[in-house]
Parts: structure tokens; C-alpha cells; sequence
């Protein structure tokens, strides 16, 4: 597979490196300092910084000014984009509007409903669907047309990358899912946060049997726990999250001020065991509020220094 | 058939407190069904009202009939020698019929009696669920039979997204999930390779997003 | 057992109180009744399964609405007792009679007659 963007990240992975990115949510604010700051403790350790886009739909700093930021602190970032908010015409513009600062990786989500957030009588959108979304970037970048037909003068060059969660029901389009997300064009995924080892490797299995590791980057999703109330919130509270029994009893089984400790362990341990899965391209490390752990996990994951490549 | 829901009466008595000559308009077609806007429920709120303002003093002259269907000019013609009496009608049809009578009398303003809800049907008594949202181009045939423009929250074509749990929808842990339900569906039609087919760009133009809509029938017109 | 109830009490027979619908509580509230009550078989003895809690459904609804136009719910309610209960019967008739005197006439019975 040869390198189809400007995309460091892109071209990490495609040279056979585990691949790291991490995210940083936007402020409820104008003040890019916040950004700038989280983009600054992670810098070092990771290829992408993922810019969230109104995550939880909760109304935040746009993802895409907050991409232009980093791109300016010359920090890589990966746009997310859902079409919960855009019409196809928002979605073209704003993916122009991306490859104007040369932004370079994108991914592609339907987004949170609305009603998780701070607007929940407004109207949603979805007039594409993330499949759909990650075919318009794919058309819009090697074809060089918009969706009504005419030629982009400079297209974009976009990596696309999309969000896939083996442990969302039901789990046996799981893997199906995930091909016809390549079939549609996604080079690069990202995973929902992985506690459940064993499912996530029977999930990769499933995906290896029909060859799909060799036609896409996966990312393995990971989270650390800052307590067992938290690995218990996203247990019972957040859809679509597998956090076994297991994790919830080793982080109550240490005092409550070494829990974070142990969550980083957890979250460590697990980077060591899935870089070993074969299919596994990188970890896209999610601390949430918690960017400055993420040195710490990257450098002792052993994903640390990270490779340099010509850009 | 179009699912309505009561409104408060607290609002009802709002909108028409100030006239003295009310007509509660029924409609024998969906609103009664759904048990909102039929003959008994015209009958009960024009009851209530009628107790309400005579209680506050006001004698308010509160008279009731119920039409075969609202949306649909020859009944609505029925009451063409009475509307005029009237300072207002009440219509407790949908959104539909409130329209049309509004529209068929121009003199006499027409106030809704319910809120419009959806496409739907009975699933048990007291129970409607949607299962349409009229977007001009069924693409049931594709879905094993289910709708997920109308039954997903987020009317995805090639989903379920990554909040399916358990078979119920992110949103609301008693909503079931369309995407199981399609998926489910195609298992039992032994189609489920179908699922892989990438559902591409829904043209919305005959939906709500292409301005009103009308239906021509040329073959059928007089 | 020839028991005495108030003569007040207006009986009106219906073939199952799953026939009471909340226009005929209504309805009697607005000729005039200072209250409405209807006695049904004991929850679970319903002749035809749930009649008796059709009624209850329909006097809660009768309830809130009359709550919510100014005539107090608790003029109307909903009573079960079996057959053989007589005594029983009597005593709801005066239990509901005191109450309903208790909470005055029906305000529509005095506002009607202000209006005329």
C-alpha cells in the first residue's frame, strides 16, 4: 500500500510502525490556551492528536479551528467530524476548509445523539451516515469531485479514518460492520476503548480470518481508569462499553489514592498485550482530562521515542 | 395512520378562553383510533370545558360534532350552515384537519385540540410507535421490512452506530434498537449478506427537505 | 336484610363497571351530581377479566380532569366489594354521602343556577 497523503500518520503506519495518536477535547470557551496546553504535555509522545467534535454533544470550541491551532503549533492533528450536526454541504465545505491548513487525517462519525448533551430539543442532521461520510472524503480526495459532480480545484488530501466498537451489539455484524467500512474506503481505525482483552482479540481474530488487517490500520482504543467509580460509570453508563468485572475488582482492591496508579497499570499492561496481536497497528490513547498521563503510558508501553519520518 | 396525543387542557382553555361560541370538531378517522380526537374524546373535553368555564362564571356556549374525516373536503362541507355560528372551532383532528377546516373557513379561526405525533400504529391499547416518517422513497425492501429513517434515532442507512446495546438504541434503554431489528430480520430471511451492501447517498428531496410535497395523479383525476 | 343507605343515592346499573366511561362520570357531574362513585366486583373477580380496572382507569382519568378544571377528583371514586356484601354497600353509600357533604355541593350545580 503505497503513501496516498501528505499524513505522517499515514506514513508511520504504512512503514510498519505501531502508530499512537491520542485526543484532546475542545474547551467550552473561546481560549485556545487549553488546547495548546494538552497538545503540548502529549506532543512528544504521540504521531496525531485527535480534536473531538462537540463529543457527547455537549457544544464546544469547533473541532476543526481547534485542528487549525495545533496545525500551527505544528503538531499533527486528525479532524472527527460527525454528521450529526452537518448537511452534505457543511461536511464538503468544512472537509475544504480542513485541506485549505493542510489538515491531513480525518475521522468519520455519525456522532453522539443529541440528547446526551447540552442542546437536547435540537434537530439532528444525519443526512449521510459515517459509511456514506468516509465515501465522500474518499470520492472528494481521489477523484477530485464534489458529490454534485464538478472538479475540486486542489483536492484534498485526507487520511480517513473511522471509529469501530467490537464490543457494541449485536456483535456478530461486528466484523461485517468493519468491512464494509473498508469496503467504503476507510484506511485507519480507530477502536472504542478496550477493558475486554479477550473479546477485543476475538473480534481481531474474526477480522484476520477475512484478511481485513492487511487492508486497514487498526488502532487499538485505550482509556485509563482513575478509579473503579469511573470503571464503574462507563460499565453501566455508557453505551456500547465492555468494562469486565475483573477491571472494576483490581482498581477497588487498591486504597482509593492508588487508583490511578493501577489504572495506568491496567491500561499499560493491555498496550503490551495487544501489541503483540497480529493485525494491530497502534494504540489511540484517550485520557480523558488526563492528557498528562499519556508520556507515562506511551513511555512505558515501549512506544517511546517515536520514529521519524520524512515528512 | 397519524398518531395524535391529547393536548393539556389547561393550554385548550388558554387558546379559546376569550370567545363565547365554541364547536368541538371531531374526526372519525386516526385521531380516533389513537383515542385523541374522536367522537367520545370531543365529547369529554367539551364536557370539561364547559364545567370549567361555567365554574369561572362564563357561560360558554360549547357545542360538539364529529366529521367522518377533516382532511377531506365533501364532510368538511357538512358544517358549512353552523361554522358561522361559532367564534371558534376546536378541531381535535390532526394537524391535517386542523388545516383544512382552517382553510375551507376562512371567517372563523381554527384552534388545534391535539399535538400531532406520527406515523404509527397500535402496538397495544395505549401503546402507538412510529413506523414512518414519509420520506417519499421507501427503502423498506432493502431493510428486511424495517425503517430505519424512522426508527432510528439517527437515521442511519448503513447502521447500527456504536450505542446499540443489548438490542435497545443509546438513546432510551425501552427503545429497540432498528438496526437489531433489520439485522435480526434479514437472519430470519437467511439475506443477512445483504447487510454488507453499502447503502448509498439517501436523496432527501422527496423528503421533508425538498419543501412541501404533493402527489399528482393524473390518471385518477376527474 | 332490608338495610338502609341514603336516599339520596342515585343507582344507576351498568352490566359491568368496565361499561363506566370517564363522559358518563362526567356527564353526571355536569347535570348537577355532587358526586359519582362506582362500585365494582372485587380486583380479580371480574366476570369478563378486567372490567373492574377499566373503571378504576377511567374514574383516576375522570379524577385528574376534574382536578384540573376546578371540581375537586375526590367527588368521584371507585369502590369493590363482592356480591354478598350488603352491609358493606350500605355503609361505602354513607361513607361516599358524608364525604361528598363534607366537600359541599357540586360548584356547577350553584354556578348554573347563578347563570340562570
Amino acid at each position: 500500500m503505497s503513501v496516498k497523503t501528505p499524513s505522517k500518520l499515514e506514513k508511520i503506519l504504512r512503514a510498519g510502525h505501531l502508530g499512537v495518536t491520542s485526543e484532546c477535547g475542545p474547551p467550552r470557551g473561546s481560549d485556545p490556551e487549553a488546547i495548546k496546553e494538552k497538545a503540548e504535555l502529549i506532543r512528544n509522545h504521540v504521531d496525531a492528536i485527535n480534536i473531538t467534535d462537540n463529543q457527547t454533544s455537549v457544544t464546544r470550541l469547533c473541532s476543526l479551528a481547534s485542528c487549525i491551532h495545533l496545525k500551527l503549533m505544528g503538531v499533527e492533528p486528525v479532524l472527527q467530524m460527525v454528521t450529526r450536526d452537518r448537511n452534505r454541504i457543511a461536511l464538503q465545505s468544512d472537509i475544504l476548509g480542513a485541506a485549505s491548513f493542510d489538515i491531513h487525517n480525518m475521522l468519520c462519525l455519525s456522532g453522539d445523539h443529541q440528547s446526551f448533551g447540552d442542546c437536547p430539543q435540537g434537530q439532528n442532521v444525519h443526512d449521510l451516515d459515517s459509511m456514506q461520510l468516509i465515501q465522500l472524503v474518499r470520492r472528494m480526495r481521489d477523484e477530485g469531485k464534489f458529490l454534485g459532480g464538478d472538479d475540486i480545484k486542489r483536492p484534498p488530501k485526507i487520511f480517513v479514518g473511522a471509529a469501530a466498537n467490537p464490543f457494541a451489539d449485536p456483535f456478530e455484524i461486528r466484523v461485517p460492520r468493519l468491512a464494509k467500512k473498508i469496503a467504503a474506503g476507510v484506511e485507519f481505525i480507530q477502536t472504542q476503548c478496550i477493558y475486554n482483552l479477550d473479546k477485543f482479540e476475538e473480534w481481531m481474530k474474526l477480522a484476520r480470518d477475512r484478511g481485513l488487517h492487511e487492508k486497514v490500520f487498526i488502532l487499538a482504543g485505550m482509556t485509563p481508569m482513575k478509579s473503579a467509580g469511573m470503571a464503574r460509570y462507563m460499565k453501566n453508563r455508557v453505551p456500547g462499553m465492555d468494562v469486565p468485572d475483573e477491571v472494576i475488582k483490581r482498581l477497588s482492591g487498591v486504597p482509593k489514592e492508588k487508583q490511578p496508579e493501577e489504572g495506568i497499570n491496567i491500561c499499560v499492561e493491555a498496550i503490551q498485550r495487544l501489541k503483540e496481536v497480529e493485525g494491530v497497528s497502534g494504540f489511540h490513547i484517550m485520557a480523558i482530562e488526563w492528557e498528562e498521563k499519556v508520556p507515562e503510558i506511551a513511555e512505558r508501553s515501549g512506544l517511546y521515542p517515536r520514529p521519524v519520518v520524512e515528512g | 395512520m397519524i398518531v395524535a396525543d391529547k393536548k393539556p387542557i389547561e393550554e385548550i382553555i388558554e387558546e379559546i378562553k376569550d370567545y363565547n361560541k365554541i364547536l368541538i370538531l371531531g374526526c372519525n378517522e386516526c385521531v380516533t383510533v389513537c383515542e385523541a380526537g374522536g367522537k367520545k374524546e370531543v365529547g369529554i373535553l367539551a364536557s370539561a370545558l364547559r364545567m370549567y368555564f361555567l365554574n369561572q362564571g362564563k357561560e360558554m356556549k360549547i357545542d360538539e360534532r364529529t366529521l367522518e374525516r377533516q382532511c377531506d373536503n365533501e364532510y368538511l362541507e357538512e358544517i358549512r350552515d353552523i361554522a358561522d355560528e361559532y367564534d371558534a372551532i376546536l378541531s381535535l383532528a390532526c394537524g391535517v384537519g386542523v388545516q383544512f377546516t382552517a382553510e375551507r373557513y376562512h371567517s372563523v379561526p381554527v384552534y388545534p385540540g391535539v399535538n400531532t405525533c406520527f406515523l404509527g400504529a397500535t402496538e397495544e391499547r395505549g401503546l402507538w410507535t412510529e413506523r414512518c416518517q414519509a420520506c417519499g422513497q421507501c427503502i423498506l425492501a432493502y431493510t428486511g421490512g424495517i425503517c430505519p429513517v424512522s426508527r432510528c434515532a439517527k437515521r442511519l442507512l448503513n447502521g447500527p452506530c456504536g450505542g446499540s446495546s443489548n438490542g435497545k438504541c443509546e438513546i432510551n434503554k425501552e427503545l429497540d434498537c432498528a438496526w437489531q431489528l433489520i439485522i435480526d430480520r434479514l437472519k430470519e430471511l437467511d439475506r443477512l449478506d445483504d447487510y454488507e451492501k453499502i447503502f448509498p447517498l439517501k436523496d432527501w428531496s422527496t423528503d421533508r427537505a425538498g419543501g412541501p410535497r404533493k402527489v399528482v395523479r393524473e390518471d385518477v383525476k376527474l | 336484610m332490608r338495610l338502609q343507605y341514603p336516599a339520596n343515592i342515585k343507582i344507576i346499573r351498568v352490566p359491568c363497571t368496565g361499561k363506566i366511561d370517564v363522559l358518563h362520570i362526567l356527564r353526571a357531574f355536569e347535570k348537577g351530581a355532587d358526586g359519582v362513585y362506582a362500585v365494582g366486583c372485587m380486583e380479580g373477580d371480574c366476570r369478563y377479566e378486567s372490567g373492574n380496572f377499566r373503571a378504576k382507569k377511567r374514574v383516576e382519568q375522570a379524577q385528574q380532569i376534574l382536578n384540573t378544571i376546578g371540581i375537586s377528583g375526590e367527588r368521584t371514586r371507585m369502590y369493590n366489594l363482592s356480591s354478598g356484601e350488603g352491609p358493606l354497600f350500605a355503609e361505602i353509600a354513607r361513607e361516599m354521602t358524608e364525604k361528598i357533604r363534607k366537600l359541599g355541593p357540586n360548584p356547577i350545580k350553584l354556578a348554573k343556577k347563578k347563570a340562570a
